[in-house]
């Protein structure tokens, strides 16, 4: 935070009106919206809906809603850990090495963050769906089925967090330069040791961030899955996508009682990312 | 202050680990499963008729998986897995079976059956705001100028097909020539304010106060009500009776052809009936509540006048081909919307 | 430090010092290799095959679906939008970012967060967020669903955070001692704003708004509930694509699709060369 470095107070009237106008801006676009969500998750609008938590986990506990959820944890869990592994190995790559495209390459892994989902999803049909893909045929030979699968879904969400964590990480390594690199291997370390030993400590909270990023918004994603998913019960309906339905299908309370878990995990991202960061500069 | 956040972060790690254990072998352990893909009304009809299915002998164990949405969406989704894990479908439009039958996924004999390949049937109505404020009377209403029509978009919906021929056939029933019949559309295409993408997103749209008139499925209506949704539905002198398509796919489970039998018994029709469709065959309904219907004791009243089928219009296929065009070909239905609604 | 979340909106980038770089090893050499590879079947390929799919149908059905009357309708209200938010976020992402660096009071800090939220939730649940205040139910009567406002609202929404994450570290970085030498030589507030401080400010802004603009344009989550669909009306691009999709018109999808990536890959190359221009300086 900037409270570190007191900049001098001279406080007029227009201090006074553009902090008012801050909050109230604030107010209207997210913190009171928010709040209304909240309120109709644990009293519901609908007649005969129960309100009060009780009802709220109930409606949670439904076959289907854990279903959605379950996975899309799974789906989240594999393409954070995916986009991690890949994340880190093309900053480093990027940030370290020397090679034909590098440039090219680097402007191209910010691209998936302006794609729209449903781009995303439609690309992905029209490359590997068993139907009309490039690649469907073939797939389908050695028995591969994308569309329509976990795998695909963990494609879609992969494609769409793909640069959060070389976002954070390459700015980290471009600052602390090779120099210590460059040291530890002329002083005999191998490759791994030195990513280990010198590179690892430092890009490591820069990667946590990453992490946690990727996490809100893969939890999160909707437009992408829904063009390759089937979004059937029990098949495919990720926790986004079963909000769309039973908002859809008279059911709001539980799309509510959904909605509502999934503000309280980026709400709580964001908090651990605002903590570590405190940390990390303490 | 770091330990801890390590300890949170490897325990968060490690329960999202456990999850996707636990739920990645989740979806095909014991017994059948039959995986529905269905338009985008039926879903609550088809939960029922499951529900009963469960108890009889063959359905006893089977499990149910149901994807709903725009029909055509739908169909396409199972012709592009090539019908991976879905065994049987419910499209609002036979065309959409057929896109099916082409892709080799349903067998060419599907609609061979005295029933012809349907399994539900309703018809179209108009649905108004509580107490009907408007005064509408029937389908000449909606060109007044206070009307604000709903409705579902034949680019994508298949409720919407069915809309724009109970429009057609009124117009036919007034005695209109075809040019007058075109212009009567153009007019109420005019009070459209919104072409949702499918029936249920109509009904959607409805409720968000988008428009003071609906043109749905008289089930949807029925079904709408059921839920307590604020809204009339009137059955208009003529209407056009919608008629829905079911078929088990060639890799399916032979379970799932057990299921299209009981869809089509007795017992799997009154079902539908209670959620407010029409019946198939010909089933007795003096004994079922339709919760929700005009007239609970007489709940599906013959349009007075004439109800339209496609068979009057020469068939699905001859249909399509004079009014909706495919990939940016416009037919007469899509020149009509573009004049109709150019600002 | 205050770079959170949108923080390093900027590309991924590298700064072109290739000095110091090291050649390609063997290891680094199948690492890029496998990275490449990823990256293209993610990627890269299905992008391709929407482009492939617009092409497919010729040169002239890609034309005539993009100035088919609806389609060129739909296109241009999302970039109308877009450009709209666009310029209102260019202003009140600097006053946001100006109140939260040089202002100081209590709860400032959950402000802090309250801007990262719209980036870290489900874009459906976005849409359900703004529906709960200003939706049919509303509790004080506003009810934007269909309307242009309404779809104007849920972009605001979304894109809070880009311009205010990347205006924010540099408003830090900010020396104060040039706006003190140049209030002591007399000048006015304003003045040192405009002269001083708005200078220093453009390239973050404008960093922020492609992002923006980019992020806009492609939105679709949050427009699923509360756009009407209305051909000429509210109908955007990204739901004109899924209605493509829907009613199995592939090739009108991918052209919509194509032109939006087009977007994309501009706002890219022009974030691209706003941070090098910015790199130079520095």
């Amino acid at each position: 935070m900037a409270d570190t470095r007191q900049i001098r107070a001279r406080k007029g009237p227009v201090t006074y009106f553009l902090r008012f106008f801050v909050i109230a801006y604030l107010a209207v676009l997210v913190i009171w919206p928010l709040w209304e969500v909240t309120s109709r998750t644990f009293a519901p609008t609908e007649r005969g809906a129960e309100a009060g938590v009780a009802a709220f986990l109930e409606r949670l506990q439904e076959p289907s809603v854990s279903y959605a959820f379950g996975l899309t944890a799974t789906v989240a869990f594999w393409a954070v850990l995916i986009n991690t592994a890949f994340g880190v190995g093309i900053s480093l790559l990027i940030t370290r090495y020397r090679f034909p495209g590098r440039r090219i390459l680097s402007v191209l892994i910010d691209l998936p963050m302006s794609v729209s989902p449903v781009v995303v999803g439609l690309a992905l049909v029209l490359a590997y769906s068993t139907g009309q893909g490039w690649f469907g045929e073939a797939l389908e030979e050695v028995g591969i089925f994308i569309i329509g699968t976990t795998p695909g879904l963990i494609m879609a969400t992969a494609f769409v967090s793909l640069p959060l964590v070389i976002r954070e990480i390459v700015p980290v390594l471009e600052e602390i330069g090779t120099d210590a690199e460059m040291a530890a291997s002329s002083l005999g370390a191998n490759g791994w040791q030195t990513f280990r030993r010198i590179t690892l400590p430092s890009i490591k909270w820069a990667v946590v961030y990453g992490v946690v990023l990727s996490m809100a918004r893969s939890l999160g994603e909707f437009g992408a899955v829904k063009i390759v998913s089937p979004g059937a019960e029990f098949r495919g309906e990720t926790a986004t996508i079963l909000i769309q339905n039973r908002y859809t299908n008279y059911e709001e309370p539980t799309a509510y009682a959904a909605a509502f878990v999934l503000v309280l995990a980026s709400v709580l991202a964001l908090v651990v990312v605002s903590l570590i960061r405190k940390e990390d500069h303490a | 202050m770091k330990r801890l956040m390590k300890a949170a972060a490897v325990a968060v790690t490690g329960a999202l680990a456990l999850t996707a254990c636990s739920s990645a072998g989740g979806s095909d352990d014991s017994g059948t499963t039959i995986g529905i893909y269905g338009f985008a009304v039926p879903e609550a009809a088809n939960d029922a008729i499951a529900a009963e299915f469960n108890k009889t002998d063959e359905g006893k164990d089977v499990k149910f998986s149901g994807s709903y949405g725009a029909s055509g969406e739908q169909s396409r989704k199972v012709a592009d897995t090539k019908g991976k894990d879905v065994d049987y479908v419910h499209f609002s439009l036979e065309g959409d079976v057929t896109r099916l039958v082409d892709a080799g996924l349903v067998a060419e004999d599907w609609n061979a059956g005295p029933n012809k390949g349907i399994v539900s049937s309703s018809i179209a109505v108009i649905a108004v705001e509580k107490g009907n404020p408007l005064g509408i009377k029937g389908w000449d209403d909606l060109t007044r100028k206070d009307v604000k029509v709903i409705t579902a978009d034949p680019a994508s919906s298949g409720a919407a097909r069915w809309n724009i021929m109970a429009l057609y056939t009124h117009a036919l029933s007034t005695g209109a020539d075809e040019k007058q019949a075109d212009e009567y559309l153009k007019k109420v295409f005019n009070n459209v304010t919104s072409w949702a993408a499918s029936g249920r997103e109509a009904t959607e749209a409805f409720k968000k106060g988008v428009g003071n008139v609906l043109i749905t499925y008289e089930n949807e209506a029925i079904l709408a009500k059921q839920k307590g949704e604020e809204l009339d539905y009137i059955v208009p002198e003529t209407s056009f009776l919608i008629e829905n398509p079911g078929a088990v796919l060639k890799d399916a489970d032979d379970v799932a052809t057990d299921w299209l039998e009981f869809v089509l018994s007795d017992k799997g029709q009154a079902e539908f009936v209670k959620k407010g469709f029409r019946p198939v065959g010909d089933l007795d309904i003096s004994g079922i509540e339709v919760e929700g219907a005009n007239d609970p004791a007489n709940p599906f009243p013959t349009p007075s006048k004439k109800l339209y089928s496609v068979a009057d219009l020469g068939g699905w296929p001859a249909i399509v081909e004079e009014w909706f065009g495919k990939d940016g070909v416009k037919l007469r239905f899509d020149n009509l919307y573009a004049e109709a609604t150019k600002k | 430090m205050t770079e959170t979340l949108a923080a390093t909106p900027g590309p991924a980038r590298t700064t072109s010092r290739p000095s110091g770089l090291f050649g390609l090893t063997p290891t680094s050499g199948i690492g890029l290799g496998l990275a490449l590879v990823w990256f293209s079947v993610l990627v890269l390929i299905p992008l391709a095959a929407v482009v492939g799919a617009a092409a497919a149908g010729g040169w002239g059905s890609f034309w005539n679906t993009l100035t088919d009357a609806q389609t060129f309708a739909a296109l241009r209200l999302t970039v109308l939008e877009a450009a709209g938010v666009t310029v209102v976020n260019a202003v009140i992402g600097t006053v946001v970012a100006w109140v939260l660096v040089r202002d100081h009071f209590f709860g400032k800090r959950v402000l802090d967060v309250v801007i990262d939220i719209p980036f870290a939730l489900p874009t459906i649940v976005a849409g359900l967020v703004l529906l709960s205040l200003y939706g049919p139910e509303s509790p004080v009567g506003i009810n934007i669903v269909n309307t242009r406002q309404g779809i104007f609202l849920a972009l605001l929404f979304v894109t809070l955070p880009f311009v205010v994450r990347t205006v924010q570290p540099v408003l830090l970085e900010l020396d104060a001692d040039v706006e003190e030498a140049a209030a002591s030589l007399g000048a006015s507030r304003l003045t040192t704003f405009r002269r001083i401080i708005l200078p220093s400010l453009v390239p973050a802004i404008a960093a922020g708004s492609s992002l923006g603009f980019a992020r806009a344009i492609s939105e679709f989550g949050s427009l699923v509930l509360i756009s009407g669909n209305t051909p000429y009306q509210t109908e955007v691009a990204s739901l004109k694509i899924l209605k493509f999709i829907e009613g199995d018109n592939q090739a009108g999808a991918a052209a919509v699709a194509v032109l939006l990536l087009l977007v994309a890959v501009v706002t890219i190359v022009v974030l691209d060369l706003i941070s090098r221009r910015v790199a130079r300086r520095g």
